[in-house]
């Protein structure tokens, strides 16, 4: 039986992370996902957790760290945030055209500058074509469970990719939170012992990563493109495991009183709960408000997403991160392009919210359907806007 | 001849585009974007063995009579060879002359 706990959640998700069985670990400490590569670094320190823990030198070296370890075989695991996501950036992208079943739990935080240490979703955007699998979660709880999700999907051997999970910084990650915290008999029973495809072996020598000339590049490429969007019946039977298992059913996009919505939220993150609580007030003043969370970032989940919104007046995307001059942020570009490519059409304005750890309020969930409404009704251009940036 | 590169569907690549036969890379076709290409006067040729010694690639290998040929599966048409030939033996050629 799952036992509850009140636990910090990088602390959980460390004891999570170190249930797995995992064999390395390769981590450079980074506002705010410290405490999360501590906590293992603690656990294996204290003979808790017979791993192999690797203190390197910055981000690039964890990351190339951990394509060695995950190539020779070993179930591997890191954790980075912002700036150290962006100094492993380049390896991220390698670890993902070798196929490298890695797990790695990033704290969201800004991109500088100016220098900013708290929570928006630069760094996912920034990584965002890197290839990886790439979950979002909304609270505590949800964290730990993707990382078990995390870790089944990654290395079933119809996937074999690197695999994400985004939890908001400080937001998430320094909250003391209620969870459920499986049992070791309910991990080992969840996910079964890693068995790699192909490792590098001295008795039966292989070559990874080899040259890939303009003639082979190509098709490499649409092999991984293949590859990331196979993944995703993958990624919903173990969510269907994981529900039958613990109880907990995820989605790729999940909802919230959508049901007859006109005006909907389109939110990613643990903002979504803030969202709902507005969402709330507004349904009790009987406006017709939904929300849909995106939860599965990477495959991009387009049908289910199309499926929530069809039928809706107005969107209001937010972004919490700009795309400069790109017309709208990250995710609101591909949601229009989604809504175009399947010829739906709602009034759609996007809010750059959040950005740096500015907080956003259930009164400015109110204020964005309120404001998109009226753009609507009024036949605006459709556009976006810093949210509450000051003239 | 193995099967080269070019002709893969990229449903015939190994996962990761790993190569699981050790020692394969004899098989790259290096010498398909020459536009120059060497050529050997064996009267001028005095068999010293620099243009083997000298080529960055697998292109010269020793004949029965002594003498280096040029195996152009892998000359990238680079033309060290004809700068270090002692003999001046070796002129390089417009492919497709």
């Amino acid at each position: 039986m799952s036992k509850r706990v009140g636990m910090e959640v990088s602390i959980a998700a460390a004891e999570v992370v170190g249930m797995t069985n995992v064999d390395v670990i390769a981590a450079y400490p980074i506002t705010p996902q410290t405490h999360i590569v501590e906590h293992l670094s603690e656990l294996v320190a204290d003979g808790q957790l017979d791993a192999e823990f690797v203190p390197v030198e910055s981000e690039h070296s964890a990351m190339s760290t951990c394509v060695g370890s995950s190539a020779a075989g070993a179930r591997t695991f890191t954790s980075t945030s912002s700036q150290g996501y962006a100094l492993m950036s380049e390896i991220c992208y390698i670890a993902a055209a070798l196929r490298l079943p890695i797990v790695m739990a990033v704290a969201n935080r800004a991109i500088s500058g100016p220098i900013n240490i708290w929570n928006d979703h630069a760094d996912m955007m920034m990584s965002r074509d890197t290839g990886w699998v790439q979950t979002v979660a909304e609270n505590g709880q949800e964290v730990i469970d993707l990382l078990l999700h995390a870790f089944r999907v990654a290395e079933d051997h119809r996937v074999l990719l690197p695999t994400i999970v985004n939890l908001d910084g400080f937001t998430l990650s320094h909250m003391i939170e209620p969870m459920f915290l499986p049992e070791q008999a309910e991990v080992d029973r969840y996910l079964p012992p890693y068995v790699p495809k192909l490792r590098l072996d001295p008795a039966k020598p292989i070559t990874m990563g080899p040259v890939g000339m303009p003639d082979v590049y190509t098709e490499a490429r649409k092999a991984q493109d293949e590859a990331l969007k196979a993944s995703k019946p993958v990624i919903l039977e173990a969510w269907k495991e994981f529900a039958d298992q613990f109880g907990r059913q995820y989605h790729p996009v999940e909802t919230y009183q959508t049901e007859g919505a006109e005006h909907l939220l389109l939110t990613m993150g643990s903002i979504s709960e803030t969202a709902m609580t507005a969402v709330d007030a507004m349904r009790a003043a009987g406006k017709k408000v939904g929300l849909a969370r995106i939860r599965l970032w990477r495959p991009f989940p387009a049908d289910e997403l199309l499926a929530a919104v069809r039928g809706a007046k107005t969107l209001s995307v937010i972004d919490r991160a700009p795309a400069f001059s790109g017309g709208c942020g990250p995710v609101c570009c591909e949601v229009k392009s989604m809504l175009f490519d399947g010829g739906c059409s709602p009034y759609v304005w996007n809010y750059l919210a959040g950005l740096g750890g500015r907080d956003v309020t259930v009164e400015d969930f109110a204020d964005m359907v309120a404001k998109t409404s009226a753009c609507a009704d009024r036949g605006e251009p459709m556009g976006y806007e810093f949210l509450n940036a000051r003239e | 001849m193995p099967k080269e590169v070019g002709s893969f569907s990229w449903k015939e690549l190994e996962l990761g585009c790993a190569l699981l036969e050790p020692g394969s890379a004899g098989q790259l076709k290096t010498g398909d974007w020459r536009s120059m290409r060497p050529v050997t006067d064996l009267e001028k040729c005095v068999k010293c063995a620099r243009c083997y010694v000298f080529c960055p690639d697998m292109v010269y290998s020793q004949n029965e009579e002594g003498f280096y040929i040029q195996n152009y599966y892998y000359c990238k048409g680079c033309g060290i060879c004809a700068t270090e030939c002692p003999a001046d033996a070796i002129t390089m050629v417009e492919e497709g002359d």
